[in-house]
């Protein structure tokens, strides 16, 4: 009927093959655009909120979306009902666990259920230690509004921390509006920093002025290609590039830099004052000579 | 002499009595609800059972009585394509467990007396009888294998088990046990394609799980057999309800080829409704082994026929 075919069982296959063929050829259609359409979901669905930390030894995130089977167990498991499940609408991956410091932060379970629950390696169960956890880190994003800076004695962050001592220390300075005063800044460490947010959780600020981020959102990335010439130099047993030479400043001379701090040193007198660091140097001389 | 659309299984009713003719399905309600129930009433009961979870976790995986686990093989198969997956031992011996289970009774059992979504494709069917809703879409019903096909790519693709972004089924059990979110307009989306647009289309045609689940009950034994198939009075209730509908006429009307009984399609999600609104009593469960005695006795007493001819 629809091909040059003559015999009338040759045409009627002939149509029957072109209905298969269509028919197979429109599934597989609405099947790939179903996929075009799922896949765009994904991406949009699968790009975590800032603020949505994953809990304890989950793997890397693109990783982790591979490896979370979406069961809840680790929900189920954590004895503080902190962790939630992404869901439609809340922007995490539907069915991915994670939590939100401010809300409420991991209170880091020395015997971590939540990873002795998860069926898959999506939690390491290698990470039996939960101060080697890092679920992000603690970043003091804001010196302006954190209480330390402006002078006060607030330290709840460096209080609250488990790892305290070692993840959170106060550092001392000099308070220049009052002259007379101390700050202590809270400044965090990463190589102890687990990101478990109870210093974001305990912040006293309306908005908190520390806040637990992602690792990939809280830490920098060296371009692959550097390399840190003392570490190489440690590695190496000496130095991997020239021969390392004695430093030394190029003054003028009779001049010499003094490394305590008291600055240029003009030892003798009769050096030209054309130049003005020279001319500088003369008239402080004369000053302190009055 | 067929029966209306709107009139499926009232013969039964009268035939057999109004719990006879809706037994199965209501075994099946029972089923899916209490397995839902267990879930749900499971963290209320810790304190009074000692620390005891009658069942936690979801479908994609679960632990039972504290000890037994359960996953999902086909989540976990997903999350394997993309080679980041190392189930843990508890993990693959859920999964285990769970396929040894579905090899055995026939893998769609799950879509009719586990699957919490199955009870909103039921609704829809039900509404469409009623309303006499006729299906023009024609979407077939081998497209859900290339949705299996796709799941099984997508993860490669797109990165991560992106189904189970969308999969209804997890969505919906998901909902219930740890918050719904916007996941309710995806059921009801759901709902009204099977009403609106394809007849038994979501778990008939599309759903990959329904499919992967096919693939499990392609050797169980346990099947739908149409034992008294002599006595079909060509009603048509059976093919009005069941889900499936093309498992049922080589086992039913398949006689004069020389076709037993047996519904041997792995498409057949033993739901057993064809049992429920059948007012002659002509199906029933049986294993797949009885299809070649009554395919002997079939053809011994075909040759008596032409014996006597």
């Amino acid at each position: 009927m629809f091909d040059s075919g003559n015999g009338k069982g040759q045409g009627k296959s002939e149509l029957s093959r072109r209905r298969f063929l269509s028919g197979v050829l429109k599934t597989a259609c609405g099947v790939g655009l179903m996929g075009v359409g799922v896949g765009l979901y994904s991406e949009k669905a699968s790009s975590l909120p800032a603020l949505a930390i994953r809990p304890p030894g989950a793997l890397p995130e693109d990783e982790f979306l591979n490896a979370c089977i979406r069961c809840g167990l680790c929900v189920k498991d954590c004895p503080f009902d902190m962790l939630l499940l992404g869901q439609m609408g809340n922007g995490v991956a539907a069915g991915t666990p994670f939590f939100t410091a401010r809300d409420a932060p991991c209170e880091m379970c020395e015997d971590i259920p939540c990873i002795k629950a998860c069926p898959t390696n999506a939690l390491d169960h290698s990470l039996t230690n939960i101060e080697d956890a890092r679920m992000g880190l603690a970043v003091l994003v804001d010196q302006k509004t954190c209480v330390a800076f402006l002078g006060l004695r607030c330290e709840i962050c460096y209080n609250a921390c488990p790892v305290q001592g070692k993840a959170l220390t106060l550092n001392y300075e000099h308070n220049a509006r009052s002259g007379k005063h101390a700050l202590f800044i809270p400044v965090v460490h990463e190589d102890y920093c687990t990101g478990c947010g109870i210093c974001e959780k305990v912040c006293i600020l309306e908005e908190a002025a520390i806040k637990v981020l992602p690792n990939h959102l809280a830490k920098g990335k060296l371009a692959g290609h550097y390399r840190i010439g003392w570490e190489e130099k440690a590695k190496a047993g000496k130095s991997l590039v020239t021969p390392d030479i004695e430093h030394k400043y190029n003054l003028p001379e009779g001049a010499r830099y003094d490394h305590q701090g008291k600055g240029m040193i003009i030892e003798s007198e009769g050096i030209g004052v054309d130049r003005p660091v020279d001319q500088m140097n003369m008239l402080r001389q004369q000053m302190e000579k009055k | 002499m067929a029966n209306r659309l709107e009139d499926v299984g009232a013969e039964a009713v009268a035939a057999k009595g109004w719990f006879k003719a809706n037994k199965w399905l209501i075994l099946r309600r029972v089923s899916q609800l209490s397995i839902l129930g267990l879930f749900i009433i499971s963290p209320f009961l810790v304190d009074v059972l000692d620390e005891l979870w009658i069942a936690k976790g979801t479908l994609s995986s679960s632990v039972i009585l504290g000890v037994v686990p359960l996953t999902d093989p086909y989540v976990l198969i997903q999350g394997m394509v993309s080679g980041d997956v190392k189930p843990e031992i508890v993990g693959l011996v859920g999964a285990l467990i769970v396929i040894a289970f579905y090899l055995l009774v026939g893998g769609r059992v799950y879509c009719s007396w586990v699957c919490p979504v199955n009870m909103i494709t039921d609704a829809a069917a039900w509404l469409r009888r009623k309303l006499g809703l006729k299906d023009k879409s024609h979407i077939s019903r081998s497209t859900r294998y290339w949705m299996l096909g796709l799941t099984l790519i997508l993860p490669l693709v797109a990165g991560g088990i992106v189904w189970e972004l969308v999969n209804p089924v997890s969505l919906l059990y998901r909902g219930i046990l740890f918050g719904m979110g916007t996941a309710w307009m995806a059921l009801v989306g759901i709902f009204l394609f099977d009403l609106l647009i394809s007849n038994d289309g979501w778990c008939g045609r599309v759903c990959p799980v329904g499919a992967f689940y096919s693939l499990l009950a392609v050797k169980s034994p346990l099947r739908v057999v149409a034992g008294k198939r002599e006595d079909c009075d060509d009603c048509m209730d059976c093919y009005m309800v069941c889900p499936e509908v093309q498992v049922i006429k080589p086992a039913l009307k398949g006689a004069e080829h020389g076709l037993g009984p047996v519904i041997l399609s792995s498409e057949c999600t033993n739901c057993g409704r064809c049992i429920d609104v059948c007012a002659k009593d002509v199906f029933r469960f049986g294993s797949r082994f009885t299809n070649n005695q009554v395919e002997a006795i079939g053809v011994v007493s075909r040759q008596e026929d032409s014996a006597k001819a």
